[in-house]
C-alpha cells in the first residue's frame, strides 16, 4: 500500500496555547520527510495529528486519498515507533509483533510467517522468545520497529525512534533504518527528530519547525547550503550567522571587506551572512577576519575556536591544532566566497 | 601533572572494593537496635495470640485438648458462619474488583471534568468507618429509608419493596460499596504509572478499546489488583462492623459469632477456637496472595 501524507492548514490548540499553526505540508509516497526543530516546536503534535492522538481545530490530514482526520486512531493504518520503544512488556518478542495483526484480525495462519519476516528484516530473529526487560534498548527499539512494520503500514511514523540510544548504538540505527527505507521503498516515513545528523542522514526532506509553525521545507542539501532563513541556518549546522552591510560584489563586517556572492540583494541593506564553522580556516587568506580568542573547545578530532570579530563572535571548527592558540590572542579567520549564503531572509532595510 | 600514584590518593573508591563507603556497625551495635522493636511486637502481638490460641486448647473442665475445636466445628452455627463468611468475602471481593477496575479505568483513562477531585475522594473514602456506609445504605434503603418512603408515598402501599438491606445480600452491598475504594487505591496508583505510549501504540496497531483494556491495561494492573483483592478478602473475612450495622438477621459470620460466643454465651473457648480459626483462614489466605503474586512477578 502505498500512500503518502498531506497536511492542509492543520492547528493544533490546546486551550488558548496553539501547538501547531496552519501546517501546509506533503510527504510524497515512499519519501522520508523528516519534521526538525527544538522542544515545543509543533514537531511531535504534527505527527500525533496523522496518528490520530491530538484532533485538528482547523485544517484536515490526508492519508494517501483518505481524509483521515475524523478517524480513530485504530482506523487509520499506521506503523508508529516512540523514543521509549513502548513494547507491551508482558508479551514475548514475537507476540509483540503478532499484536497489531490479531488486532487487525489477520488470518491466524499468515501471522507466524509475517512475525518471523518482520524480525527477519530488523535482525531480531533470534530474540522471538525473549521478553522486552531481556533486550537492550537497541534491540527494543527494532522490535518496536518489527511490530509496527508487520502490520504493513502505508504511512511509518518515527517520533525520536533513536534518542533514547546512546551514539554508538544511534549510528547502526540510522544505518538500519536507512536500509528498511530501501527494502520498503513504497512507505512513506514521517520521521520527527530535534537531532539535525539523523534529519541530513535519512531524510529524502527536511520540514523545519520552530514555534508550531513550518519555517522552511527542502532537500537536506538545500536547507544545509542553501538555508532560507536565519533559524534554518542556525538549527540545521549551527552555522555563523553575521550582520553585514551590503555592497556591490561584496559585504562589510565592521572594517572588513568580504566578497560573496550579492546577487539579489540591493546594495546599501543589512543583511545576515551564514557561514558553517567547518568550512572557516584558521590563519590569513581570502576574506579574512581579524579577533581575539575568546574561547577554546577541544573535540578530538577538531578544535572549536570562538573568536570575537567586530562585536560578533564567530565560530570555527579547524582539525586538531597542535599549537591551539592562547584566550585574548589575535588570530585571522577567513573563508572561500563560495562558502559563504547572503541569506535572503535576514536582509533587512537600511535605516 | 598529577602523576597516576597522586591520583588513587583523589580517587579512593578505585583503591578496593568497598572503599569509600561508611564503615560498618558491629554486629552486637546492629543486633541491640533490633531487640526493642522485637520485644514490642512480642509483648503487643505475639503474646496475646499466644494466650488465644492456649486459651482454645482449654476445654471449660480444664487441661490442654483438641475437644474445643472437635466441639465447635461439630457445631451447625460455626459451619453455616463459617460458609456464609467465605461467601461474603469472596463475594464482596469479586464485587469490588469488577466495580474498582471499571471505575479506575474510568478515573484514570476517560477525560471528564472533576477526575481529580473523584480520585482525591477515593483517598479520603479510605479514611471512613465501616458502620458510616452502612448506616448511609441504612437511610436510603432501610425499611424506612428514603427508597421505601418514595415508594409508600407514590403508591400508597404500606411498605416498600426494598427489603434486602437485612438479608445477605444487603451485607454483600455494604461491603462492596465500602471496600471497593481499597481496590481502586493500588489500581489508580498502577494507571499513573502505565507507559500511555503503550496504549498509543496499541491503538496505533488497529487495537479498539476492549483489545487495549484486556491485552494492555489489565496485565500491567495485575499486581494492583491482587494486592488490593487480597487486601479486600482479608477485611472481609474479619468484618464486623458492617455485619453488625445492617442488622441482618441470621447473617452469622466468624467474627460476629467470635462476639456472641465470648460477650453473650460467655464461652471463652469457643470463641477462642472461631477467633483461632478465623486467624489461620486470614494468615492462609495472605499466604497464598504472596506465592500467587511472587509468581506475577507483583
Amino acid at each position: 500500500m502505498s500512500s503518502g501524507i498531506r497536511f492542509d492548514g492543520v492547528s493544533v490548540a490546546y486551550g488558548s496555547a496553539t501547538v501547531l499553526d496552519s501546517l501546509d505540508l506533503t510527504v510524497e509516497p515512499g519519501e522520508v520527510m523528516a519534521l526538525l526543530g527544538p522542544s515545543g516546536s509543533g514537531k511531535t503534535t504534527a505527527l500525533r495529528a496523522v496518528a490520530g492522538f491530538v484532533r485538528p481545530v482547523r485544517g484536515r490530514v490526508f492519508i494517501g486519498d483518505r481524509d483521515v482526520t475524523e478517524l480513530p486512531p485504530h482506523r487509520r493504518g499506521i506503523g508508529m515507533v516512540v523514543q521509549q520503544y513502548a513494547l507491551f512488556p508482558h508479551l514475548r518478542v514475537a507476540d509483540n509483533v503478532a499484536f497489531g495483526m490479531k488486532a487487525q484480525k489477520v488470518a491466524k495462519s499468515e501471522i507466524p510467517g509475517r512475525v518471523s519476516e518482520a524480525l527477519e528484516m530488523t535482525g531480531m530473529a533470534a530474540y522471538a522468545r525473549r521478553y522486552p526487560r531481556e533486550l537492550s534498548g537497541g534491540q527494543q527499539q527494532r522490535v518496536a520497529i518489527a511490530r509496527a512494520l508487520a502490520i504493513r503500514p502505508g504511512v511509518l511514523l518515527l517520533d525520536e525512534p533513536l534518542s533514547a540510544l546512546d551514539a554508538q548504538l544511534r549510528s547502526g540505527m540510522l544505518a538500519e533504518l536507512a536500509r528498511l527505507h530501501r527494502e520498503l521503498p513504497e512507505v512513506s516515513i514521517l520521521y520527527v527528530t530535534h537531532d539535525q545528523v539523523e534529519a541530513l542522514t535519512l531524510a529524502d526532506r527536511i520540514a523545519v519547525m520552530d514555534k508550531a509553525r513550518l519555517q522552511d521545507c527542502g532537500t537536506p542539501q538545500e536547507l544545509y547550503r542553501s538555508p532560507r532563513t536565519e533559524f534554518t541556518a542556525s538549527f540545521v549546522g549551527n552555522a555563523n550567522l553575521l550582520p553585514v552591510r551590503v555592497g556591490d560584489g561584496q559585504v562589510r563586517l565592521g572594517e572588513a571587506e568580504l566578497k560573496v556572492d550579492t546577487a539579489g540583494v540591493a546594495s546599501g541593506v543589512t543583511a545576515t551572512l551564514c557561514v558553517r564553522p567547518h568550512l572557516v580556516g584558521l590563519g590569513e587568506g581570502t576574506n579574512a577576519l581579524r579577533g581575539t580568542v575568546a574561547e577554546v573547545q577541544w573535540r578530538g578530532a577538531t578544535h572549536r575556536l570562538y573568536v570575537d570579530v567586530a562585536g560578533q563572535r564567530v565560530k570555527a571548527d579547524v582539525r586538531e591544532l597542535r599549537q591551539p592558540p592562547g584566550l585574548g590572542e589575535s588570530v585571522a579567520l577567513h573563508f572561500a566566497p563560495e562558502d559563504a549564503v547572503l541569506l535572503s531572509a535576514g536582509v533587512a532595510a537600511d535605516e | 601533572m598529577p602523576t597516576r600514584s597522586a591520583l588513587r590518593n583523589i580517587c579512593p573508591q578505585r583503591e578496593g572494593k568497598g572503599a569509600g563507603k561508611p564503615p560498618e556497625r558491629p554486629r552486637t551495635q546492629r543486633a541491640f537496635w533490633v531487640i526493642p522493636p522485637v520485644l514490642a511486637l512480642v509483648l503487643t502481638f505475639l503474646y496475646p495470640l499466644a494466650l488465644l490460641v492456649q486459651q482454645s486448647f482449654t476445654p471449660l473442665e480444664g487441661g490442654t485438648s483438641v475437644q474445643p475445636y472437635v466441639d465447635v466445628f461439630e457445631d451447625p452455627a460455626f459451619r453455616e458462619a463459617l460458609g456464609t463468611t467465605v461467601w461474603l468475602a469472596v463475594g464482596a471481593t469479586v464485587g469490588c474488583l469488577v466495580l474498582g477496575f471499571v471505575l479506575a479505568l474510568v478515573i484514570a483513562f476517560v477525560p471528564f471534568p472533576g477526575a481529580k477531585g473523584v480520585a482525591r475522594f477515593v483517598d479520603v473514602f479510605l479514611s471512613f468507618p465501616s458502620f458510616l456506609i452502612t448506616l448511609a445504605l441504612l437511610f436510603v434503603y432501610g425499611t424506612v429509608g428514603m427508597a421505601n418512603g418514595l415508594w409508600t408515598d407514590v403508591t400508597g402501599a404500606a411498605s416498600g419493596p426494598f427489603q434486602f438491606l437485612t438479608t445477605p445480600w444487603g451485607v454483600l452491598l455494604a461491603e462492596i460499596t465500602y471496600f471497593t475504594p481499597f481496590v481502586m487505591r493500588p489500581l489508580l496508583a498502577a494507571f499513573s504509572q502505565l507507559d500511555t505510549a503503550q496504549i498509543e501504540a496499541a491503538s496505533s496497531l488497529g487495537a479498539k478499546a476492549p483489545r487495549i483494556v484486556r491485552q494492555v491495561i489489565l496485565p500491567e494492573a495485575l499486581p494492583a489488583l491482587a494486592a488490593g483483592g487480597s487486601l479486600v478478602l482479608i477485611m472481609c473475612l474479619n468484618e464486623f462492623g458492617i455485619v453488625l450495622f445492617t442488622g441482618a438477621k441470621g447473617v452469622t459470620t466468624l467474627p460476629t459469632l467470635v462476639y456472641s460466643k465470648a460477650i453473650l454465651e460467655s464461652d471463652w473457648t469457643a470463641a477462642c477456637v472461631v477467633a483461632v480459626v478465623n486467624v489461620v483462614i486470614s494468615v492462609g489466605l495472605y499466604g497464598l496472595y504472596r506465592v500467587v503474586s511472587r509468581r506475577v512477578g507483583a
